[in-house]
């Protein structure tokens, strides 16, 4: 498998062509897509015309973007114009934006050729893919489990080899629990890194774009293109994109490392085991390992579980039947509201507008949604605290390898704990990436999670390819 | 009207008006009334999935300016999602702002002398506009509904006054006064048939002295006229209910324009719980110090201070000239009365001319000079014009333009100069002496003989007025 590094240097050299690496795409989403149920649409007219521009700029000899003729997949969540986009419901099914998301928009300036929308768990609300109104994604390494969520569909997308790299969105762990499931480097980036301009909501103060990758270079790269300031987006940090890939073989240096207990607590022993082995490789690097607590992580799961249905709560209220996606007729519009939303979301959408309704509900905000901010604040404070001590935390990403499909549905909570070690960095609004270190004794990747302050982004890479150079990669 | 002896009306009024911004409040698209429906839309104000709101900086400059001139306290505030279904709002919430305003504690002080307090002025977006089709023409029972977004996302001043109103007619003044500010400030066009103010009233009453009576909120008045019939109306209500030993219940209630009344909307227990939570999507709006300096610097003088300025010309003011000046300053014409006054004209005719004449044509004051204006004032009161042709001369002025000599010249009339009036006088004296020497002995009836004969003389074109004032000067030199 090459790097989008690499086919960009050989379309540019002429080694290969776009088109040709867009057949290659296709061909593997020939072969896999029916059975992993990655693609909900393949959007391959649009991919095909974008290939061939890049192979025309190449002809002509002008310069051309750093993702020149590099298959990405989009998270069905990002809106692409023309391009049907669901967010894996069907009240959005039919619907069309008609303008780009920020991120899509950068990629296609960038050369980037896009194949087509991936599944996820319906609004981003899950962690295997499995809430999709049409139907999970099967993890390319072992179809009988799941590929993680909510971008699962974009992780298997990169782990089947259908793209080489991929857009997901991550509100507690929607990036990196997928790419430690499927074994791809995935990173949330700061709040405000990357524009949310274009991504369909799901909770506001959380939600942010980030890259999968086979490799952190390549990762590194993705987020490079993508992130920068947009005037779209009010919460969209003021500066310009950060300088990622020239620091990716920075190291470690001398830097110090937190270990947190409440980051492998709860863990399977394998996945507890190769935190332990990165650690060990950090320290053989020169690094300082600290083991330290920060307790107020416990908390993360409850406030998330307020803060996020809460804000899904209101921007879910949009999909009401009268201007776009799902309409049931009824004799009044208040019923036909009522008949829409209720055919058109699932089971865990309904769940969560019912939870956070209820957390917003006069007399009930103060004791939920208000005390779950208070605890946000503390998060933050308590991230704060740690990184006086330490450049960057070390933790597992998720308790355990990609679980069997069915196994935790049954129970909400059970899912909920999926995203247990990914949550705090979304409350405080920081960076973090998984990267794939070691196996389990299924022989499925285990992922290592490093969290960074604010802005940290390249210090992360730089440490995540310290342990990728361990695993011989 | 009046209430019955010993019962008190309490009136606070919420006002929203659309600010007069080139853009809307969180996008780019035109804020533009009467345009083709839905041609002013874009993703964000229609709330497409995905698209995210960014503030306009305009707005917050015209609400701050507002905010100023009601001498509110301008602070760092925060916007909140006030969550609520409805068709024509297309995010099915309203940005707003709820515990952090950007403008609160101000007031507003009346033309009688009374003060109204504001409890806040804080900015919002407005929704889209739905025109239902059936019988009801409300949502209720009507077949179907167009909704035009045009509007949706228009920036919305939502003005709170306290509870200070005690009348209808003081109800009326501060939304005229309110509207001469918006107006002064440039936050808005003040334009009423076009919905740039829309009036709530919240209305309750008691036995003077005693503590507040439950209120009832009236919804959309649209006018100074239904405004103050539906207070009244209101209270009437409220009074009879209490006297016949009924409670009034805290509700929304209708006004009814052609039948002159209102009625329940609904009731306090189906109040709506809007959720109100801090806008994700926004960041907090904290004006800097320089900012709201150069806001402040922007703002011309406000109808409360012209007015002084206007009456500080007159040494006493009737009744009737309290109320040319507040007509003269609500309609902006103002500075014609204080320009022809620096120019010699008795401010007495330049009132009386401003507020009739030009008052009468709000189109076309715009081509009005002052030169003109004030050129045409002093050529009546020296008698070289009559009343009816200044009148003449000013509509003229007033329909094309130009200046005041060549209006005269077009108009075909004849100016009597001040020499020709004397020499005119000056023969008519001579040819009846016996007249005269009455007049000069104390018979006043002979001025009219006078006047007449000028008149005459003159085809009319003569000023009664300086023929009276020339014959007083020549009997007091003959003294």
């Amino acid at each position: 498998m090459r790097s989008a590094t690499q086919i960009a240097a050989d379309v540019k050299s002429g080694a290969t062509t776009a088109e040709a690496e867009l057949d290659k795409s296709l061909a593997a989403v020939a072969a896999r897509n029916e059975e992993l149920n990655v693609f909900l649409y393949v959007d391959e007219a649009g991919a095909r015309a974008q290939a061939r521009a890049v192979d025309d700029q190449v002809r002509a000899g002008d310069e051309l973007g750093r993702l020149a003729g590099v298959p990405i997949a989009l998270k069905d969540n990002l809106c692409q114009r023309g391009v049907p986009t669901t967010c894996s419901s069907r009240i959005l099914e039919g619907w069309r934006p008609p303008y780009d998301a920020t991120v899509v928009e950068r990629v296609l300036a960038a050369g980037a050729v896009a194949i087509g929308k991936t599944n996820l768990d319906e609004f981003a609300m899950g962690s295997s893919t499995e809430t999709s109104a049409f139907g999970p994604t099967r993890n390319p390494l072992d179809p009988t489990r799941v590929p993680g969520g909510s971008s699962g569909g974009s992780a298997a997308a990169v782990a089947s080899e259908m793209t080489t790299i991929a857009l997901g969105s991550d509100t507690g762990g929607s990036i990196r629990q997928p790419a430690a499931l499927c074994g791809l480097v995935g990173m949330k980036p700061t709040y405000g890194l990357v524009s949310r301009y274009g991504l369909i909501a799901f909770a506001s103060s959380l939600d942010q774009i980030g890259p999968f990758a086979n490799t952190v270079e390549d990762a590194a790269l993705l987020l490079e293109v993508i992130a920068g300031h947009d005037p779209m987006d009010s919460t969209s940090l003021p500066e310009s994109s950060p300088s990622l890939v020239a620091h990716v073989h920075d190291g470690v240096g001398a830097k110090r490392v937190g270990l947190v207990r409440e980051l492998i607590e709860g863990a399977d022993d394998e996945v507890v085991a190769a935190v332990t082995r990165a650690a060990e490789v950090f320290r053989a690097a020169g690094a300082e390992i600290v083991e330290l607590s920060i307790p107020e992580i416990k908390l993360g799961l409850s406030a998330y579980y307020l803060l996020a249905p809460a804000e899904a709560s209101s921007n879910l209220a949009r999909f009401d039947g009268v201007r776009y996606g799902l309409r049931v007729d009824a004799d009044n519009v208040t019923a036909m509201n009522e008949a829409t939303r209720t055919l058109g979301f699932g089971a865990e959408v309904k769940r969560r507008i019912m939870l956070g309704t209820y957390a917003l509900s006069a007399g009930y905000y103060d004791a939920y949604y208000g005390q779950a901010l208070k605890v946000r604040t503390q998060m933050i404070g308590a991230f704060r605290a740690a990184y006086q001590q330490v450049d960057l935390l070390l933790g597992a990403t998720t308790p355990s390898v990609a679980f069997k499909f069915g196994e935790k549905t049954e129970n909400p909570m059970a899912m909920y704990l999926s995203d247990v070690f990914t949550i705090p960095t979304n409350l405080a609004g920081e960076a973090a990436v998984s990267v794939p270190f070691g196996v389990g004794a299924s022989g499925l990747p285990i992922g290592v999670q490093l969290l960074g302050p604010g802005r940290s982004e390249a210090a992360l890479f730089a440490a995540a390819r310290v342990l990728e150079i361990a695993e011989g990669r | 009207m009046a209430l019955p002896e010993g019962w008190e009306m309490v009136v606070g009024l919420e006002v929203h008006t659309e600010l007069k911004t080139a853009t809307k409040l969180f996008c780019g698209c035109a804020n533009m009334f009467g345009d083709e429906p839905n041609t002013n839309i874009c993703p964000v104000c229609l709330g497409l999935p995905g698209a995210l709101p960014v503030l306009n900086e305009r707005a917050v400059e015209l609400a701050m300016a507002l905010g100023f001139a009601l001498h509110c306290t301008v602070a760092p505030s925060t916007f909140h999602r006030k969550n609520y279904f409805y068709p024509d709002m297309p995010k099915d919430f309203q940005i707003s702002q709820y515990d952090l305003p950007i403008n609160s504690n101000g007031f507003l002080d009346l033309p009688d002398g009374s003060r109204v307090g504001i409890e806040r002025a804080h900015l919002e977006e407005d929704t889209g506009k739905s025109t239902h089709i059936g019988a009801s023409g409300r949502l209720q029972g009507a077949d179907r509904s167009l909704i035009d977004y045009n509007r949706s996302g228009v920036p919305l001043v939502e003005i709170v006054s306290a509870p200070d109103i005690r009348s209808a007619a003081q109800a009326r003044a501060y939304a005229s006064e309110l509207r001469g500010i918006l107006i002064a400030t440039g936050a808005s066009d003040g334009r009423m048939e076009e919905g740039s103010m829309r009036m709530d009233a919240n209305v309750s009453v008691r036995k003077s002295g005693e503590p507040y009576g439950t209120r009832c909120e009236i919804k959309n008045l649209n006018s100074l006229r239904s405004l103050v019939r539906a207070i009244e109306y209101e209270a009437l209500r409220q009074v009879v209910l209490l006297d016949d030993g009924g409670t009034v219940r805290q509700e929304t209630r209708h006004w009814d324009e052609q039948h002159g009344e209102t009625s329940t909307l609904r009731v306090k227990e189906e109040a709506e719980d809007y959720r109100y939570f801090r806008e994700p999507d926004l960041v907090d709006l904290a004006p800097s110090d320089e900012w709201q300096q150069r806001v402040r610097a922007t703002l011309t003088r406000m109808p409360a201070e012209r007015r002084v300025a206007l009456a500080a010309l007159f040494t006493e003011l009737s009744d009737a000239q309290v109320e040319a000046v507040t007509v003269a300053v609500d309609l902006d014409l103002d500075e014609f009365v204080v320009h022809a006054h620096e120019a010699g004209v008795d401010a007495v005719l330049a009132l009386n001319r401003a507020t009739n004449e030009l008052a009468a044509s709000e189109s076309g004051v715009a081509k009005l000079t002052y030169e003109a204006f004030n050129e045409t004032l002093l050529l009546e009161q020296r008698g070289q014009l009559s009343a009816t042709q200044a009148k003449a001369v000013l509509a003229a002025l007033l329909e094309h333009g130009g200046e005041t000599n060549a209006v005269i010249t077009e108009l075909g009339i004849e100016q009597v100069s001040e020499d020709a009036l004397a020499t005119s006088v000056e023969a008519l004296i001579r040819a009846h002496p016996d007249e005269w020497a009455r007049y000069v002995e104390g018979d006043d009836k002979l001025e009219q003989f006078f006047v007449g004969f000028v008149m005459k003389s003159t085809k009319g074109q003569a000023n009664g007025k300086a023929v009276i004032a020339l014959l007083a000067g020549k009997r007091s030199n003959t003294h």
